[in-house]
């Protein structure tokens, strides 16, 4: 039952404060959750309902519609195999069978080691690529069954260092000066952009 | 035959995306130019340039713009960069190689509209791009173009930073809507109300796809009427399209909207330089996913939106995906089907429940434990989620998602039932079968 930690929660706020309402910061949040512990834990969404505010059920109702959001543990890397259409036409389902005989699992299981779980995703938008994979999110385009081996053994290796482990996306967070901050204008009762007037109209 | 590139000319640029670099290749020029003009006049030039939507639909830009009610305080604007449709990959590059252009366009909307936030939506799964405009934002926040009194005048405007977690639905616009208030990525009801009118927290909403959005500064730099110039009558200014599949040179190019033909893109020189080994065409994508298929007899066929519409498909996101004729017609349009099964929201039962019975259908007929009536019954399943399976589509469902998934069935059955019966014949009932399809 792991709630979110004190940096997480600094992030967590800055990112709340972005927002009319608060409840639009739930992905953002949920995604955070995963960084920290690389999946989405109920004491996580929990606390994520005590700061937006909203019911654990409706953070529950909201997590379990998005695919990228694991409510349990899966491997530090996630190897997302594109079976969209345009990787299908040039091999993704022999890519798939070759990862799942290299990695002695089933597509949607987890190595024992906990070190990688395969997934066959939907396009991920890289079709010119074809066949691709990302791993936690990082593409690798024209994946061949030898490149495959040799990824698998970097990452065993520990020599792909730029690849970080699941849960974290964007390594560059969006980050706002507050002297440089427009503000957030009410939902109810706001004016008239200020701006507008120069249009000589409503003034 | 020559045309300026638009959204793609910083592509060959090193480090564009980087603000200094940006700003030495007139970057933000067109922001500077707008700010000395009134926002009435900005939106007229976009309406001269009749910008079509680049996400899918096709809708003019300016005319979505007018949709906005008067004096309903605060307005917004959304920006779908959720790409997701099969075979689309445009803007994700535009993300990840010139974020500070959509940025620019972004900030001239809100000038134009009086739109007071903007939320830049971008695919969770985007991991790069999303790192890509995160830098670009923060640059262009300390630079002084987004925030509070840009460029030292009254216009102020915050540009949030936000992503999705997975979900091919949520580039539905209303989808859209809802996943940004924290909700599931379910479609609203429409009409009566449109986005515009009743959007994000109920208010006044545009939501305006990431290529779309890329082309307005173009068009305030240089004129609605110069960019009307470009293209057809129709469909003005350039299109990004994504060529995959069966093809030599795989790519992603800028072209010249309504003249270039389907011929030009797939085997030109400059472009998908045809098909591989020397193959024959067997058919093609034309619009992404959900486009009912073209075949050899389309390749003359112009990008030019109302042509491709009349002649039974559309243009859809700008993905062509091209089938050589070693491609196996059952299993690529199972492959379709699947995704539209996975990825249905379950909001609308003929949704649900129909994609899902059009994949196990086919899934079955691939097992070898196909009947001898599958085909009636993958085309009566279709009539009830589209009913007469028509072009374009009537739909029993709240959004498109449904009858994207008839596409497929109609245009390879129509064309290679022959296909689908071979497997058929070959059936043998009794076959086992994995509990999810599959044979043992």
């Amino acid at each position: 039952m792991s709630r979110l930690n004190e940096e997480s929660l600094r992030i967590a706020n800055e990112i709340i404060d972005r927002y009319p309402i608060k409840k639009s910061a739930l992905i953002p949040l949920l995604h955070l959750a995963q960084e920290q512990e690389g999946w989405v834990s109920d004491g996580a969404m929990n606390h994520i309902a005590e700061i937006i505010e909203i019911t654990p059920a409706e953070v529950l109702g909201t997590c379990s519609f998005y695919e990228m959001f694991k409510r349990s543990p899966v491997g530090e890397y996630q190897l997302n195999i594109c079976h969209g259409i345009s990787c299908h036409l040039l091999g993704a389902e022999n890519l798939l069978h070759h990862a799942e005989e290299t990695l002695g699992i089933k597509e949607g299981e987890t190595t024992e080691d906990g070190k990688f779980s395969l997934e066959g995703v939907e396009c991920i938008a890289a079709c010119t690529e074809a066949p691709c994979l990302q791993v936690n999110y990082r593409y690798q385009n024209k994946v061949t069954a030898s490149y495959f081996n040799q990824l698998v053994q970097e990452i065993r290796d520990e020599n792909r260092s730029e690849i970080p482990k699941h849960g974290s996306l964007a390594k560059v967070r969006q980050s706002i000066p507050n002297e440089r901050l427009a503000g957030i204008e009410p939902v109810e009762h706001a004016q008239q952009p200020e701006w507008l007037n120069r249009n000589g109209e409503n003034s | 035959m020559t045309f300026p590139l638009i959204t793609t000319s910083r592509w060959e640029i090193e480090y564009a995306h980087i603000i200094d670099r940006y700003v030495e290749t007139e970057g933000y020029k067109a922001l500077t130019k707008a700010l000395t003009m009134t926002p009435a006049e900005v939106h007229e030039e976009v309406k001269k340039a009749s910008l079509l939507g680049r996400g899918g639909a096709g809708f003019p830009a300016g005319v979505k713009w007018g949709f906005l009610p008067e004096n309903v305080w605060p307005r917004y604007l959304v920006v779908n960069g959720d790409e997701s449709e099969p075979g689309t990959y445009k803007d994700r590059i535009l993300l990840e190689r010139d974020p500070h252009q959509l940025i620019e366009g972004c900030l001239i909307t809100c000038y134009a509209l009086g739109l007071s936030q903007c939320f830049l939506y971008v695919r969770g799964e985007m991991a790069h791009g999303q790192e890509r405009i995160a830098n670009a934002l923060n640059e262009a926040y300390r630079a002084g173009y987004i925030g509070k009194n840009i460029l030292g005048t009254e216009f102020s405007v915050d540009i949030i930073l936000h992503w999705g977690a997975g979900a091919y639905i949520v580039g539905e616009e209303t989808a859209l809507i809802e996943s940004l208030e924290g909700n599931r990525g379910m479609p609203r009801l429409k009409p009566p109300f449109f986005p515009a009118s009743i959007g994000l927290y109920g208010k006044p909403t545009i939501v305006n796809n990431v290529e779309t959005l890329s082309n307005v500064p173009w068009i305030v730099l240089h004129g609605g009427e110069e960019f009307s110039k470009i293209g057809s009558e129709q469909s003005t200014g350039t299109r990004i399209f994504a060529v995959s599949g069966h093809v030599n040179n795989p790519g992603v190019f800028e072209v010249e909207f309504g003249t270039t033909t389907f011929r030009d893109l797939i085997m030109g020189d400059n472009y998908g330089q045809g098909i591989r080994n020397g193959n024959k065409i067997k058919a093609f994508i034309p619009g992404g996913a959900s486009a009912p298929w073209f075949f050899e007899e389309h390749l003359d066929v112009p990008l030019e939106k109302s042509t491709v519409d009349q002649a039974g498909s559309m243009l859809g996101s700008g993905a062509i995906v091209v089938m050589d004729e070693t491609t196996d017609i059952v299993r690529a349009c199972h492959n379709v089907v699947r995704f539209f099964s996975r990825e249905s929201c379950g909001k609308c039962a003929p949704c649900r429940e129909g994609t899902n019975w059009l994949e196990k259908i086919l899934q079955r007929i691939i097992d070898g434990n196909g009947r001898d009536d599958d085909l009636e019954l993958l085309l009566d399943v279709c009539d009830n989620i589209s009913p007469g399976i028509t072009w374009p589509p009537k739909q029993t469902t709240i959004c498109p998602l449904g009858p994207s998934a008839v596409s497929p069935i109609s245009s390879a059955i129509k064309r290679y039932r022959n296909e689908f019966e071979a497997y058929i014949s070959q059936s043998s009932t009794g076959t086992p079968v994995g509990i999810q399809g599959g044979i043992l």
